[in-house]
């Protein structure tokens, strides 16, 4: 029998957790700082709109783009909180999940042979989903001298003639940086000069702690050029509901509109209706979710300092990410020995690629008992090294 | 009052047994810093008391708790004022407030067992100067008090890794 799989499908790489996986599956009391979600349950009146929702039948395909009521209210939203302005009857597209959102994002520009710029160390699908889209991913490199923000400089060497477009996400997953106006206008030139297109992730864009978040699409010139992502999974812990959203002016939002209807037809109703509410009513329990990822980020990155893993305090979403090198030790080989010998759960940096290595990716998104736990368990693993 | 008094006082609301030194970690203040902005808090009267929410049902001491509404009449000068102050002052008074609606104050009243409840309505509170009307009922269950349920929820199943 020939081997059925696609030579794309073969150039994946396969994921870097994997091995971590099974053996997290094998033990107890295991605390795990390993999982990008908040630990909160959805605020129930969110839950209690669309349980009412499904109730009243409420369970059929929505148009293409999602329910006009929530592009409407996101039209708003985004206005308001982010000064972006997207039309809600041609600029907006409600998908499955941020991961829908990219994925149509990067087959709606990408023609074979194109090379994307993408920021690194950053979230794993990128790279994956620009080389389904028969694209070629090109890390760049962003460090910790620089907080991890995105450097002109290393974004200029990587550039080609073949560079289409560059994508980012700030805040962070997994560093935790963010990026302000002036950090995104000194990128923008280097976008405009050489015409490419920007792909902006801005998920964790509630969950911000000393700045307000900057949306790209603001700055300059860059809207006509910008695709921007976003959903309600991390800032209204609805990482189950799969809604996330596309907002990109009219021709770009047209593409990706023709490959969502094909592959997605549209974001589960119950999920759009949630989504509603989560704008309507859940702005005092998000506000206080992020006071409380605050208080647990202080807490947890003063004990990652204190015992003696250096830590750059994350401006954004729920990630701290300690530097491991002074130990000796690979960031694989810190996380396996941890989880082993101590039972916690971390993601070794160089999984989110270029610029990862040597670190860990903790997400504090879990109670402030369980990382004070962590923290003991931690420094106890390093007494032993 | 700034942002990191708002944040003392959060923290506390929820977990007043934490310790100085966990709070500062978490506000980014000294621990010296942390204990004399709670010191003027607790002048100031904004920091009333420390106590602790109990499930009393659990507990099973049969103490039994009842919801008291009044019709008062108001004094000259005074309002509702004298007559809550008189009314707070009975140990069994655990909460009053004035409220809008068919009655005026409102009470939550607790006692050993039903008799004692019943007992000082009618002897304490009822045949008080300036009280019209009472209304009493009997708390049969708590569900949630001060924000927190008493309900058990289950564990949901969370990933252990997710990038």
């Amino acid at each position: 029998m020939r081997n059925f799989t696609s030579v794309r499908a073969q150039e994946i790489p396969p994921s870097g957790i994997r091995k971590f996986f099974d053996l997290v599956l094998a033990m107890e009391d295991v605390i795990s700082l390993g999982v990008g979600e908040p630990d909160f349950r959805t605020p129930w009146n969110i839950c209690e709109s669309s349980i009412y929702a499904i109730e009243q039948g409420v369970t059929s395909y929505t148009s293409n783009k999602g329910l006009q009521t929530l592009r409407d209210a996101l039209s708003r939203y985004l206005a308001q909180h982010y000064n972006l302005n997207y039309s809600s009857d041609h600029e907006i597209i409600i998908t499955s999940g941020v991961s829908e959102a990219l994925d149509i994002a990067i087959r709606a520009i990408v023609d074979p042979g194109d090379e994307v710029l993408v920021a690194q160390p950053g979230y794993v699908s990128y790279g994956p989903c620009v080389t389904l889209a028969g694209g070629k991913p090109v890390p760049v490199r962003c460090v910790e001298k620089d907080h991890f923000k995105l450097n002109p400089d290393s974004l200029a060497e990587q550039i080609t003639k073949k560079s289409k477009a560059l994508i980012i996400n700030f805040p962070n997953n997994p560093t935790g940086a963010v990026m302000t106006e002036s950090d995104l206008k000194a990128v923008a030139d280097l976008i405009i000069d050489h015409d490419l297109l920007l792909i902006s992730d801005e998920v964790y864009a509630e969950l911000t702690y000393e700045t307000r978040h900057c949306a790209a699409a603001t700055v300059g010139a860059l809207r006509e050029r910008t695709i921007t992502l976003n959903g309600f999974s991390k800032a209204y812990a609805m990482t189950g509901w799969r809604i996330g959203y596309l907002c990109a002016p009219r021709e770009l939002c047209d593409a990706a509109l023709k490959i969502h209807q094909y592959v997605m037809l549209c974001a589960p109703v119950m999920g759009q209706v949630g989504a509603v509410e989560a704008l309507r009513s859940a702005e005092e329990e998000k506000n206080s979710m992020v006071n409380e990822y605050r208080l647990r980020r202080n807490m947890f990155v003063a004990g990652l300092n204190r015992i003696g893993l250096p830590c750059h305090v994350p401006e954004g979403a729920f990630y701290a990410f300690p530097s491991v090198e002074k130990t000796g030790l690979s960031d694989v080989e810190f996380a396996e020995r941890l989880l082993k010998e101590q039972r916690v759960a971390v993601v070794p940096g160089s999984v989110f690629g270029s610029g990862g290595e040597g670190h860990l990716r903790c997400a504090y998104a879990v109670s402030r008992k369980e990382l004070n736990e962590a923290l003991l368990r931690m420094e106890e693993f390093l007494n032993t090294l | 009052m700034d942002e990191k008094d708002l944040d003392l006082l959060r923290i506390l609301e929820e977990n007043s047994r934490l310790s100085a030194e966990e709070i500062a970690m978490m506000t980014n203040l000294e621990k010296a810093e942390v204990e004399d902005r709670i010191r003027a808090l607790e002048v100031a009267q904004v920091i009333k008391c420390y106590s602790t929410v109990i499930n009393w049902e659990r507990a099973g001491n049969g103490e039994v708790s009842a919801i008291i509404e009044l019709k008062v009449s108001p004094e000259r000068d005074f309002g509702y004022d004298r007559i809550a102050e008189r009314l707070s002052r009975f140990r069994q008074v655990r909460s009053l407030r004035l409220i809008t609606g068919t009655y005026d104050l409102q009470l939550t009243v607790t006692g050993k067992n039903m008799q004692e409840v019943s007992r000082f309505v009618s002897e304490h509170v009822a045949p008080m100067d300036r009280i019209r009307e009472t209304a009493t009922h009997i708390i049969m269950k708590s569900y949630k008090e001060n924000g927190n349920a008493f309900f058990e929820q289950p564990e949901t199943e969370r990933l252990p890794y997710c990038p």
